[in-house]
């Protein structure tokens, strides 16, 4: 069966290359415009992996992931934090909350596509 | 004269004993002889008694003078110079004693006087050491006031218990403006003898000593401490602190006091704080929108696009790319605007700065200048170097190409900030020549700057321009400059006011604190601080409504009276004042219309006689006023009070008025403005230092003892 891959991110610009680069890659794709869509849709369609922004409107990344984090029935939910702050404390706060992976902005794009594999066919 | 028992002795001796012994040898004679014998003896001898009495006279005055003589020679002469030598001893008067007696005694006195001599010298000797050693001390105590005056930083001084030793102008000034508001009564935050804690947090400063203490057991060889504190008014402050160190091979603790450095980073941290979050906020722009860029790059490079998607992907990369090339214009520009408000500028007196313009001018453009006419209470905030160098280059055109001759400067304020002019007597300039010279680089004699004058003006946030002032058929260059933020208050004025010396800004004898547990009662009158205070009132009676319309105070510090550290301040009544008592305090009713009422005043009051004792002349009738707004205000005056009207009838009680004018006339004190209540404040202090060494002389030394004496007096029973 296809994996499920939600995109959450307030900026079309990345959007929509996101969508195409994981639609490209066989996954079945969602995307999320704000931090409450985001946990919305993680609830409601418990995809295998999130791409999460961490600037977002509403709720920001790290509340998202927190949120999930907290709730026992998302456990299976792997969360990649895709975002453009990149200081070492914005990569600890992220993983500290409990990320499974951080990659800063700008990222290769073939990078991101074999670190998302990975992560989803290692969870099988 | 007093006869002395043994002079007396040495004169009678020799008649008595010759008595004696003819008396003797007449009775031994008789014991031998027969009645008969006896007889006829008596009746040869009793006719010639006369010649034996005559002849026993003459050798006892003969002896006795002879013996007297010989009694002064040799040992009264000693005995004299005996004496004499105890008084030398005891007075410490130098006088040469006279050479008397025998060789002995007059060798002994030889000897005397050339010890007597040899201790004259001495103690000359010790006098021009000590007055020489006074006076480097005085030197050296000179210098530091003068360093510390130019300095442009601030700085404390404290002993160990926070007491506050010495400051500069610039401390008071940073202080004051810390404060905001002006406190009621005028009263000083930074005054020598109070406590810096008033100002700064104790913990933060004993946090700081700890760590410096810590430091000199390590053996550090600078040691210092740093915080950062905030003020009641929100300033920021940056505190250095360094240790003064206690003398050697006392025992005691290893530092003394401590000296405070201060800086108020309130504008810097606001600037650097702005300067991060914008760097940060790039980044993280500039980041996201690579990001998109190099995704969409990639994406674009696959071959399976369909043309839809293309043209959706290059939207992506023209419009990230138009917005960092926004977003690197504004930060740009943002740069070079911090850069330029960014360059040191230094405080400056205007007339200092005006004064090495001037000279420079003479010595480079080789044509005179007039007197300059500069407002002298004006600090600038200023690169004095590219200033005077942009001034020397005006000057040196206006005379090579135009000829002037004779040039002027002038300094003015000009609301927020000061026009500095540089005036020349004949025609203008063309505007097309002024913007020229505005874009030329800075050329002085050989030297020629990468400056222009334009940069010189953009570094001072300033403006420059061309102007005719027609009526005097001049024109003149004009420099709008920034004032020196805390300076703006003119320094050298107040300084004067109601100081006929040289301001009290430091006093190191109050590194000598006292035993901080001695208790209040014991310690002694000469180390304690003091308020003396008066009030001027509505009339006499404060039960019956009188209310007081002004308070005045001043302290005494180590036996000092602090002119600068008063407290001053009228007070609205909230009744009339009667007609009648208008001549005797001086106060109208619209002096104090506007006035803060006593509710306001008495909390700065109490905050301005805190830790100290109260003095006022006839005490009993200013603390009534005071303590029947006790209970409106919540504020006790619980210190201990001493009153000069008790204490004169103390020292003087023969004397029939205690009247505050018949004191100050009787301990030769001068009376300047009495009947204001900082005037009469004044006196009484000056009254009270004079009283004290009075005091003294009759056993009087503590604190506990005046008060007790003070009770005793008659003028104690008077109540109001």
């Amino acid at each position: 069966m296809n994996k499920r891959v939600l995109v959450a991110d307030d900026e079309p610009n990345i959007l929509i290359s996101l969508e195409f680069l994981m639609k490209r890659e066989g996954w079945q794709v969602s995307v999320a415009r704000d931090g409450h869509e985001a946990l919305e849709a993680i609830r409601r369609d418990r995809p295998d992996l999130v791409l999460l922004d961490v600037m977002m409107p509403l709720k920001n990344g790290y509340e998202v992931c927190a949120a999930v984090r907290a709730d026992e029935a998302l456990a299976g939910v792997k969360i990649l934090m895709l975002t453009a702050k990149g200081r070492d404390t914005d990569v600890a706060h992220g993983l500290g909350v409990g990320a499974d992976a951080y990659m800063t902005k700008p990222f290769s794009t073939k990078e991101l596509a074999a670190r998302v594999r990975e992560m989803l066919e290692s969870g099988g | 004269m007093k006869v002395d028992a043994r002079e007396l002795v040495a004169a009678l001796a020799p008649g008595a004993l010759l008595a004696v012994v003819l008396a003797a040898a007449v009775a031994l004679v008789a014991a031998t002889l027969e009645p008969a014998e006896r007889a006829t003896l008596v009746a040869l001898v009793e006719p010639r008694l006369a010649l034996v009495v005559m002849l026993w006279f003459v050798v006892a005055i003969g002896a006795g003078v002879a013996l007297h003589r010989a009694w002064l020679h040799f040992g009264a002469a000693p005995g004299r110079l005996g004496e004499d030598l105890q008084v030398l001893l005891k007075s410490g008067v130098d006088r040469e004693l006279p050479a008397t007696g025998s060789a002995g005694s007059r060798a002994l006195a030889a000897g005397v006087n050339a010890l007597v001599r040899q201790r004259a010298e001495l103690r000359a000797d010790i006098e021009v050491r000590v007055l020489e050693a006074s006076r480097e001390v005085e030197q050296e105590r000179n210098r530091l006031a003068a360093l510390m005056a130019e300095l442009t930083q601030s700085v404390v001084v404290c002993n160990l218990d926070g007491r506050i030793l010495l400051f500069n102008a610039r401390a008071r000034l940073q202080f004051r403006a810390l404060g905001g508001a002006p406190a009621l009564g005028g009263a000083e935050p930074l005054a020598l003898g109070r406590s810096i804690y008033a100002a700064l947090d104790r913990q933060l400063v004993a946090h700081a000593l700890e760590s410096v203490q810590q430091r000199l057991l390590r053996g550090v060889a600078h040691p210092s401490a740093q915080f950062v504190t905030t003020t009641r008014g929100g300033q920021l402050l940056r505190v250095q602190l360094a240790p003064v160190r206690a003398p050697a091979g006392e025992g005691g603790p290893p530092i003394a006091g401590f000296v405070l450095m201060l800086d108020n980073i309130t504008r810097d941290f606001a600037d650097e704080s702005e300067r991060d979050r914008l760097l940060q906020q790039f980044t993280d722009a500039s980041r996201a929108s690579l990001g998109n860029l190099q995704a969409a790059v990639e994406l674009l490079e696959m071959p399976e696009l369909d043309a839809p998607t293309r043209e959706r992907f290059q939207g992506v990369v023209r419009d990230e790319a138009t917005a960092m090339a926004r977003r690197i214009q504004e930060l740009a520009s943002h740069t070079t605007q911090t850069l330029r408000t960014r360059w040191p500028l230094e405080d400056m007196l205007g007339a200092d700065l005006v004064e090495a313009a001037r000279r420079r001018i003479e010595a480079t453009a080789g044509c005179r200048t007039d007197a300059p006419e500069v407002d002298t209470a004006l600090w600038l905030r200023v690169d004095s170097y590219s200033l005077i160098q942009a001034l020397a280059y005006l000057a040196g055109r206006l005379v090579e190409e135009h000829g002037v001759k004779l040039l002027q400067l002038r300094l003015q304020p000009a609301g927020e900030r000061a026009q500095l002019d540089l005036l020349w007597i004949g025609h203008g300039l063309s505007n097309e020549t002024v913007v020229a010279w505005e874009i030329d680089p800075l050329r002085v004699g050989a030297e020629t700057s990468a400056l222009t004058l334009r940069d010189v003006v953009e570094r001072h946030g300033g403006a420059f321009w061309f102007e005719r002032e027609r009526q005097r058929h001049a024109a003149f260059f004009r420099f709008l400059l920034p004032l020196a933020a805390e300076a703006a208050e003119p320094l050298g004025a107040e300084l004067v006011v109601r100081s006929d010396s040289r301001p009290e800004f430091y006093d190191f004898d109050l590194f000598e604190a006292p035993a901080p547990a001695r208790e209040l009662a014991e310690r002694r009158l000469v180390d304690l601080s003091y308020t003396v205070f008066d009030t001027e009132t509505t009339g006499l009676d404060p039960s019956g409504g009188d209310e007081i319309l002004q308070i005045g105070a001043t302290r005494i510090v180590a036996g000092k009276l602090r002119r600068q550290d008063c407290f001053e301040q009228l007070v609205d009544p909230q009744r009339g004042i009667p007609a009648a008592s208008i001549p005797i305090h001086g106060i109208e009713p619209a002096m104090v219309a506007g006035q803060p009422t006593i509710d306001a005043v008495l909390p700065a009051f109490h905050a301005f006689a805190q830790d100290t004792v109260l003095v006022a002349h006839n005490a009993a009738f200013d603390m009534r006023f005071l303590q029947l707004k006790e209970e409106r205000t919540g504020l006790r005056f619980e210190q201990p009070v001493l009153d000069t009207l008790l204490l004169s009838a103390v020292v003087h009680p023969q004397q029939a008025s205690h009247r505050l004018e018949a004191i100050a006339e009787r301990l030769g004190v001068a009376v300047l403005g009495r009947h204001t209540a900082l005037g009469d404040a004044m006196v009484t202090a000056e009254i009270f230092l004079k009283m004290i060494p009075l005091l003294e002389a009759q056993g009087i030394h503590t604190l506990g003892q005046a008060l007790a004496a003070a009770q005793r007096t008659y003028y104690a029973r008077v109540a109001y």
